[in-house]
């Protein structure tokens, strides 16, 4: 079957099967930043926002978000024109393998779109349903405070 | 203070603006044309004979390519283990065996269009088992008439014990002095058995390797490895493919940790390919990942001082029981660390006995992870360490200054202990464990806290507990790293290297070294690192070697570069070399003050009168493995009413040498800590009575989340380690080392009771707690 996307902010028309899951039809169609880390809906590193909501991309059928506004970690900025909270996780050193990277963002900036200068408490809670090996948080949690102040800074 | 340009200054990391954005590319993330997934049945049996297998209406289905099992290929034994040659792991592997000895062990591998079909075809394997009886427990398997789990022609590619008709996969035993006598010299003896669990490493990149034809007919393997090199070495070995004909690329890694330090896919997609002449992928799935990854090695440690009233240790002995599951991967080597890494730490100690044996089970296959051994023996150590000075009255800290290795000191076990082998003698340099051990307490309140048993609402009790530790940097007189460097048209270089960054920044620590020895921007230098065709070799990314090892070369290549430039500039500049002076992208002639950039140098020796390429290549192994040290901190409240353990606070204060870029070196500390902390509190593996892993995904191996963390301070105190590059000594595993005894010490200064199971669920608390 084929349905329009609205991925990046770019329409999309894309061909999958009917039991196709978000992530493979993703991946499938170049969006590599969309990773996959257990296909269980537990590490997060699937994470997409679905119109402007951070859920895991593994445990979605394609066809329940025909017509959906997809974003993924290239859609907030590029190498090129990087978004300021991937320029605060560069700064602040929260990348380490980067494998978790793309799902820390997305969410970073849901939470920053809902409260522009969270608590520590609240960033925790917000990042929460991400798993990283690497950091321990510690920088993710830094990162995520700096872009606050970034984009408050920018407003 | 030193005056440098990039050393000690956090640059930011060079691929992480591409990781942050996505543009990176992982292995899966390579769109290869007309890809075969691959899938893997496995044995559902802890212990079996295949009587039979059947693949043929397997091969028969829809999009079927491929099917390989034990019959279709050449029985060649090898090891996993992605070592050094010879591997000092046992070679009793087989790309599949005609026995399956764990739950998860591979029967046969599908080649299909689609992973779908590949799935479908493996239900129509049909299998006939004999079931044969398993063993579970280390201690059973030593036993007279235990299962043998490897019979067959499994033999050591290095002269050391190897018993497998008795299960023992590994045997190392050395004393110094006269343990006996030591023990007669002692007031009382403090004697403990402490158990560690099995581990994922859990790398949210799961282990995936693909491989295809290139247009030139070589085979090219990418894949998610720390060891590229050997991957290289080991897919020839293994598939009698010659090595020439083989290319092995590491992309960004998704997090390694020690799992990927072996080589698992890489022999079967390369086969895979030589059979098809299709480009071939496979990933593991998170559950693949947990029962038939590579796991933390469980281990008992028998720990037994002899000690005089004054805290003295006049004897001590340590007894490892080592579980290395169904393969012997790191059976050999990760037991000798858990003596070689721990027992120099305290150097007084004169009388030593030291037995270990890594032992055959039915049970998942153990493997490199991070801390290596050292991890499971700190765990004891330190815990005796708190019982002795909480018999003499001591205060652990000042106990610990006054018996821990010092600069200029040496300790015996050095030369006694190596990897498979003796080991080698040295000398410490740089020790600053007393200032580690002076800042965290600082940090932690500890001569506020310790003791107090504050109970800050009913039942609920609080205490602080340390540890202390130290690691290596690199295997010397094994580890060998190599760099290439050249000089482009604008005065910039490119850097290549063996050295195989897993997401540790490695790339990036390597450039600073680079462009502070010909003071230039680290941007000015760019790496390509970890391609058998395009890079020179290095032995990758283990035993905490990059910074030293592979920073030793680069730091050699890039010297040899700086004495070309001087060359060059002398013509241009008329001067003679020795006047010269690399200064901020310039040569500048002291005599006079004429200078000449970088740029025009370049571009004299490519177009002008130089016409030679600025180019240099350099080797470095080192004599020597100079122990990073750190002290833990860990301040818990426990519930006695549950025996829960809520962390309240964690500090890690770290001597790494000079660090390189000390974001990236608080990063491993503060990795590797929260690591520490999960695998103390509830990581482990649950089995049924027959072997099979019960919670194997994320929902029932839990690992902590933003939202579980506690206060976190780390803390690097700078050394100047001679023999490194800029002084820098290793940081990226001892961090993990003293979660687990600094908490265990913490429950006991809340609680009293004391822990020697890990991991320390609310169960186990309790039950100690209320005498069950
Ligand atoms: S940076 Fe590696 S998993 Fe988060």
């Amino acid at each position: 079957m084929t349905g329009t996307f609205y991925i990046n902010n770019e329409e999309k028309i894309l061909t999958f099967e009917g039991g196709d899951i978000l992530l493979n039809t993703l991946r499938k169609n170049g969006y590599s930043e969309v990773k996959n880390g257990c296909h269980e809906g537990e590490c997060g590193a699937c994470m997409i926002l679905l119109d402007g909501m951070p859920v895991n991309s593994c445990k979605i059928f394609t066809a329940a978000v025909i017509e959906k506004k997809i974003t993924t970690v290239g859609g907030l900025g590029s190498i090129h024109e990087p978004h300021l909270i991937q320029k605060a996780f560069v700064e602040m050193g929260a990348v380490q393998c980067g494998y978790c990277t793309p799902a820390f963002v997305l969410t970073t900036h849901a939470l920053l779109n809902s409260k522009p200068l969270p608590t520590d408490e609240e960033i925790k809670d917000a990042l929460d349903g991400i798993l990283c090996r690497c950091t321990g948080y510690v920088k993710i949690i830094d990162a995520v405070k700096l872009a606050a102040q970034k984009i408050n800074a920018h407003e | 203070m030193n005056n440098y340009r990039t050393i000690g200054r956090s640059v930011e990391k060079s691929d992480a603006l591409a990781l942050a954005t996505g543009s990176s590319l992982f292995t899966d993330d390579h769109r290869l044309n007309d890809c075969l997934p691959v899938k893997i049945l496995r044995s559902p049996h802890a212990h079996a004979r295949i009587i039979n297998i059947d693949v043929r209406e397997a091969l028969s289905m829809p999009g079927v390519v491929d099917i390989i099992t034990h019959k279709e290929i050449k029985k060649k034994y090898y090891t996993t283990a992605g070592q050094g040659y010879p591997e000092p792991s046992p070679y009793d592997t087989l790309l599949f065996d005609d026995v399956v000895r764990y739950v998860g062990d591979f029967v046969a591998m599908v080649a299909a269009e689609t992973a779908e079909q590949a799935e479908e075809a493996i239900r129509k394997i049909k299998i006939e088992y004999e079931v044969l009886s398993p063993v579970f427990d280390p201690e059973k398997a030593l036993e007279p008439g235990a299962a043998v789990i490897h019979d067959k022609e499994e033999f050591h590619p290095i002269p050391v014990p190897y018993k497998p008709k008795e299960n023992i996969a590994a045997e190392v035993k050395f004393a110094v002095g006269d343990f006996q006598k030591g023990l007669e010299e002692a007031d009382f003896v403090v004697e403990e058995t402490y158990n560690s669990d099995y581990a994922s490493h859990a790398c949210i990149e799961p282990h995936v390797a693909a491989s295809y034809f290139d247009d030139t007919g070589r085979l090219v393997i990418i894949t998610a490895t720390q060891v590229p090199f050997h991957a290289r070495r080991i897919v020839s070995q293994v598939l009698d493919y010659p090595l020439k004909k083989i290319r092995v690329i590491k992309p960004r890694i998704g997090g390694g940790f020690g799992a990927k330090q072996e080589v698992l896919l890489e022999p079967y997609v390369a086969l895979f390919t030589l059979r098809t002449k299709r480009a071939v992928k496979l990933i593991y799935e998170r559950k693949e990942e947990f029962q038939s990854g590579r796991q933390r090695h469980p281990m008992q440690v028998k720990l037994k001082m002899g000690v005089k009233n004054n805290g003295e240790i006049t004897a001590l002995s340590m007894d490892n029981l080592m579980n290395t599951g169904a393969y012997g991967s790191h059976a050999l080597t990760v037991l000798s660390n858990s003596g070689s890494k721990t027992l120099p730490l305290l150097n007084k100690i004169k009388n030593i006995d030291f037995r270990g044996r890594s032992v055959y089970t039915n049970l998942p296959v153990g493997g490199a992870y991070r801390g290596y051994g050292a991890t499971q023996a700190y765990f004891a150590i330190n815990q005796h360490i708190d019982m002795i000075c909480r018999r003499t009255g001591q205060d652990m800290l000042e106990y610990i200054k006054q018996w821990h290795i010092k600069p200029g000191e040496t300790s015996d076990v050095f030369k006694a202990l190596g990897e498979g082998k003796e080991g080698v003698e040295q000398v410490v340099n740089s020790c600053k464990l007393d200032e580690c051990i002076d800042r965290g307490a600082e940090l932690i309140d500890w001569y506020k806290k310790r003791g107090q048993k504050t109970e800050t609402r009913p039942d609920f009790f609080r205490g602080v507990g340390m540890a202390v530790s130290m690691q290596g940097s690199g295997i010397p007189m094994i580890d060998m790293a190599a760099a290439y460097m050249k000089m482009n048209d604008d005065g910039s270089f490119n850097l290549d290297i063996g050295a195989t960054d897993i997401g540790t920044g490695s790339d990036t620590i390597l450039a600073q070294i680079a462009a502070e020895v010909l003071d230039v921007e680290t941007e000015n230098i760019m790496v390509l690192s970890s391609d058998t065709d395009r890079t020179p070799f290095d032995v990758g990314a283990y035993a905490s070697s990059t910074t030293y090892v592979s920073g030793g070369a680069v730091k050699k290549c890039a010297e040899k570069i700086k004495e070309q430039i001087l060359n060059v500039a002398s013509g241009i500049l008329d001067a003679k070399p020795g006047q010269l002076k690399l200064a901020a992208g310039k040569v500048v002639d002291t005599k006079n003050n004429k200078h000449c950039t970088l740029e025009e140098i370049a571009m004299n020796s490519l177009y002008g009168s130089g016409l030679t390429q600025i180019q240099a290549e350099a080797s470095h192994f080192v004599e020597q493995s100079p122990p990073p040290f750190i002290a833990q901190f860990a301040e818990v409240e426990v519930d006695k009413k549950t025996g829960k353990i809520r962390m309240v606070k964690f500090v890690s204060a770290v001597d790494c040498g000079q660090a390189i870029n000390p974001k990236l070196a608080e990063g491993q500390i503060e990795g590797a800590a929260v690591n520490g902390i999960t695998y103390a509190l509830f990581e482990g593996f649950h089995f049924t009575a027959k072997g099979q892993m019960t919670n194997a995904s994320f929902w029932d191996y839990k690992i902590w989340r933003s939202n579980d963390l506690p206060e976190m301070e780390t803390v690097i105190i700078p050394s100047d380690e001679k023999s490194g590059p800029f002084g820098a000594k290793s940081v990226g595993e001892i961090g993990i080392n003293c979660p687990a005894p600094a908490i265990a010490n913490a429950v006991f200064d809340a609680v009293g009771v004391r822990l020697t199971s890990m991991p320390f669920t609310p169960e186990k608390l309790y039950k100690l707690i209320n005498h069950e």
